[in-house]
């Protein structure tokens, strides 16, 4: 018999070792999330998996399980906080969903959708952030990086390139290429790059296969996003490298 | 059945896309109509607006004309409604926001080939245009707003019809959507 803990009213079992993320989503219940990706080291930085556990507040996917924990996850009070971190996101980058390639396949606007966030609220930051059309396959469009630093991870981690990393502090934090010039054409970044394959918004799209699914067939037309993430879990990746998390995968 | 609510609507820096939408509750306009009135709107062609219960504006604010008319509107109705992209977010006109003004109109009128010997409008009937685009909630209160490109003429109907019969408006999946 192995320990648990509760979630919101249900028992939940864990391995030593796992998050109360990892132990959720395998137990097949949902705490929505933006940053922590399965296949990579918790990340904590997006906040949207914080839960209240006994009476304080935590970021599920970097806390620990422990035997009778009483975990609160889907209150109103934590979807609030959601949503208000939500809204923040949006106002804080460019996030023009009609024009984007991700819209229909996006975390954060799935989040968005699912949260039932109808406006930014915040007054829209408008940040000046020209894209990086410059290598011939990939297009990098900065404004809609949330900085959850899953490209990050994934260059260093597995495909052994660190082309990407954060720069800055605070509101000038941003994503920069590892390269003298800047620019991506300057890096050993591939299309079969697990880097391009994590991000989970809009920002790092190969080129020419936009907008190739049609309004009502992409990922989360079908079917909200705590619906979808449990058939992710673990979302370990198939012998082709790619996983069924990860959009655009060409 | 007590009297019609009164439903003003307007499209300041918007395509009228919402509006269209608005039509696409198909025959649905006709129970809707028998619970609301329209005061003024482009359905009607009043051109001012009168004391309403609820106002829809589409689109956001790029001119000082978009300023005069969003506050006739919340000086008017009790219920200020964001429809779509724009009014929501600045949308597409809000584009420009990290660009110069000025620069834009220079290349837009003077610059762009094929416009060479174009001049920068300056017809004192047309309104100035702003700095920036706002969405509405940055220049009055709104309370509600139903997101999409435009949203769907079975989401516009799910929102009035929610706040109609009093209920907390709610689109939920299929119906929310940002594009
Ligand atoms: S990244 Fe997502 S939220 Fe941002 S513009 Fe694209 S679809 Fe919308
Ligand atoms: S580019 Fe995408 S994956 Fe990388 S930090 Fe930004 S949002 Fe995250
Ligand atoms: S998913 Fe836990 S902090 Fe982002």
């Amino acid at each position: 018999m192995s320990d648990t803990f509760q979630l919101d009213g249900a028992s939940v079992p864990f391995e030593p070792g796992q998050t109360v993320m990892q132990a959720a989503l395998a137990a097949g219940h949902y705490i929505p999330h933006l940053c922590y990706h399965p296949e990579f080291k918790p990340h904590g930085s997006c906040k949207l998996c914080t839960v209240k556990v006994g009476g304080r507040t935590a970021a599920s996917c970097t806390m620990p399980a422990e035997v009778g924990l009483n975990v609160e996850s889907n209150i109103e009070e934590m979807n609030g906080l959601r949503r208000t971190l939500v809204q923040m996101l949006f106002a804080e980058g460019n996030h023009f969903c009609p024009s984007c390639e991700k819209s229909g396949n996006c975390m954060l606007q799935a989040l968005g959708y699912d949260l039932e966030v109808h406006t930014a609220g915040f007054r829209h930051l408008y940040p000046d952030r020209p894209v990086d059309a410059s290598h011939p396959d990939i297009l990098l469009d900065f404004n809609r990086c949330i900085l959850c630093e899953l490209c990050v991870r994934a260059s260093s981690e597995v495909d052994g390139k660190n082309v990407f990393a954060l720069s800055g502090r605070g509101i000038t934090k941003h994503l920069i290429v590892n390269a003298e010039s800047g620019l991506l054409k300057d890096t050993d970044i591939a299309l079969t790059d697990k880097a391009m394959q994590v991000c989970p918004v809009g920002v790092i799209l190969p080129k020419r296969v936009g907008f190739s699914v049609p309004i009502g067939k992409r990922r989360y037309d079908q079917r909200p996003i705590s619906a979808q993430a449990l058939d992710d879990a673990p979302r370990q990746a198939d012998a082709s490298g790619s996983c069924a998390a990860c959009e655009g995968t060409p | 059945m007590s009297k019609k609510l009164r439903i003003a609507t307007t499209s300041l820096a918007g395509c009228f896309g919402c509006h269209m939408s608005l039509l696409d509750i198909d025959e649905r306009l006709f129970p809707l109509l028998d619970l609301i009135e329209f005061d003024r709107s482009p359905l009607t062609d009043i051109k001012h607006c009168g004391p309403c219960d609820i106002g829809l504006i589409e689109g956001g604010i790029c001119n000082a004309e978009n300023v005069h008319v969003l506050h006739e509107f919340r000086k008017n109705c009790k219920i200020l409604i964001a429809i779509g992209s724009c009014a929501i977010t600045g949308g597409l006109p809000a584009q420009r926001n990290h660009l110069d003004l000025g620069s834009c109109l220079t290349e837009v009128y003077l610059t762009e080939p094929g416009l060479a010997h174009g001049h920068i409008p300056n017809d004192p009937e047309l309104p100035l245009p702003l700095d920036k685009v706002h969405p509405l909630h940055e220049v009055v209160k709104i309370d509600y707003f139903i997101p999409g490109c435009p949203p769907s003429g079975d989401a516009i109907w799910k929102f009035l019809t929610d706040l109609i019969a009093g209920r907390t408006p709610e689109l939920g999946h299929g119906l929310i959507k940002y594009d």
